[in-house]
C-alpha cells in the first residue's frame, strides 16, 4: 500500500514536471515561460525528497527556484520583455521540425545509454544511500564527502563564484564616459 | 526504488531543454532552457546516488554553484548586449558572425 502511494506520487510529480517543461518551451511571453520553469523545478524538488535526497530538495527550492529564477525574472522585467506583441520568438516551421528531430535523437540516445550496462570496472561498489543516510543524517551524508574527498573542488567553486560576481558587476556597470 | 523511471524522466526533460534551445530566439529563454537541461542532469545524479552513495549529491551541489555563476555572468552579458543593440533576439545579434 505504501509502495503504491509512493509510486502514484512519483508519477504525478514526474508527469507534472514534463507538462510544465513542455508548457515552458511553448509559451510566447518570457515571463510566463519563467514561471512554468519554476513549476518544473518545484516538481523536481518533490522528486528529490521522495528519493531520500532531502538536502538537495531543500537547496533546489532555495537556490534554483528561489535565487536563480529571481535573477532571470529580474532581468526580464529590467529589459521590459514581458510583451509578446511583436513577432513570436519561436522559430519558423523548418526550425521547429529540425529541433524536434534533434530533440528526439538526443532522447533516443540517452534512453539507449540508460538501457545499456556499464562496464564492471566503472561501477562503484554498491554502497546503498539508505545505509549512509541512517549513519549520518541528510546534511552529513553530503557534507562528509564534500569536505574530505572534494575539498579542492569546493574551494575552487568559491573562487568561481567570486569571479562571477566581479565579472557580473564589471559587465553590468554603465560606462561613466559613454 | 524507481531509479529507472527517474532516469527516463531526466532524459525526457533534457530533450525538452534541447528542443527549447533550438526553437527559441529570445536569448534569456534560451538561458532558461539550459537551466532546464542542468536540472535534468541533477535528477539523474540524485537517482544514481541511490545506487552508488552520496557522491552524486555532492556533484549536484557543484552543478548548482556553477549554474548560479553562469546565470549571473550570462545575464550581465545579455544586459550589456541589450544596451548596445536594444534587443535580445538572436536573429539580430550577429556581431560574432565575422
Amino acid at each position: 500500500m505504501s509502495d503504491f502511494f509512493y509510486r502514484v506520487h512519483f508519477y504525478l510529480f514526474g508527469l507534472l514536471a514534463i507538462a510544465s517543461a513542455i508548457t515552458f518551451i511553448t509559451r510566447k511571453g518570457p515571463v510566463a515561460a519563467a514561471l512554468w520553469l519554476v513549476n518544473t523545478m518545484f516538481c523536481l524538488a518533490a522528486i528529490y525528497v521522495m528519493m531520500d535526497a532531502h538536502f538537495i530538495g531543500a537547496i533546489q527550492v532555495l537556490v534554483y527556484a528561489g535565487a536563480i529564477m529571481v535573477v532571470f525574472l529580474f532581468v526580464l522585467m529590467l529589459l521590459n520583455l514581458g510583451h509578446p506583441d511583436e513577432i513570436s520568438d519561436i522559430r519558423g516551421k523548418w526550425g521547429r521540425i529540425a529541433a524536434a528531430f534533434i530533440g528526439l535523437a538526443v532522447l533516443a540516445q540517452v534512453m539507449a545509454l540508460a538501457r545499456s550496462q556499464a562496464p564492471e570496472e566503472l561501477l562503484v561498489p554498491a554502497a546503498t544511500a539508505a545505509a549512509e543516510l541512517r549513519d549520518l543524517n541528510a546534511v552529513g551524508s553530503i557534507a562528509k564527502p564534500m569536505f574530505t574527498e572534494h575539498l579542492l573542488a569546493f574551494e575552487l567553486t568559491s573562487v568561481l563564484l567570486l569571479v562571477a560576481i566581479v565579472g557580473a558587476v564589471v559587465l553590468g556597470k554603465r560606462r561613466a564616459t559613454a | 526504488m524507481m531509479v529507472a523511471e527517474a532516469l527516463a524522466l531526466s532524459a525526457v526533460l533534457f530533450a525538452i531543454g534541447v528542443i527549447g534551445v533550438l526553437t527559441r530566439r529570445n536569448a534569456i529563454v534560451i538561458f532558461m532552457c539550459v537551466e532546464l537541461m542542468l536540472n535534468a542532469v541533477n535528477l539523474s545524479f540524485v537517482a544514481l546516488s541511490r545506487l552508488y552513495g552520496a557522491t552524486g549529491q555532492v556533484f549536484v551541489v557543484f552543478v548548482m554553484t556553477v549554474a548560479a555563476a553562469e546565470a549571473a555572468v550570462g545575464l550581465a552579458i545579455i544586459i550589456s548586449i541589450f544596451r548596445h543593440r536594444q534587443t535580445v533576439d538572436l536573429q539580430n545579434i550577429n556581431i560574432l558572425k565575422g
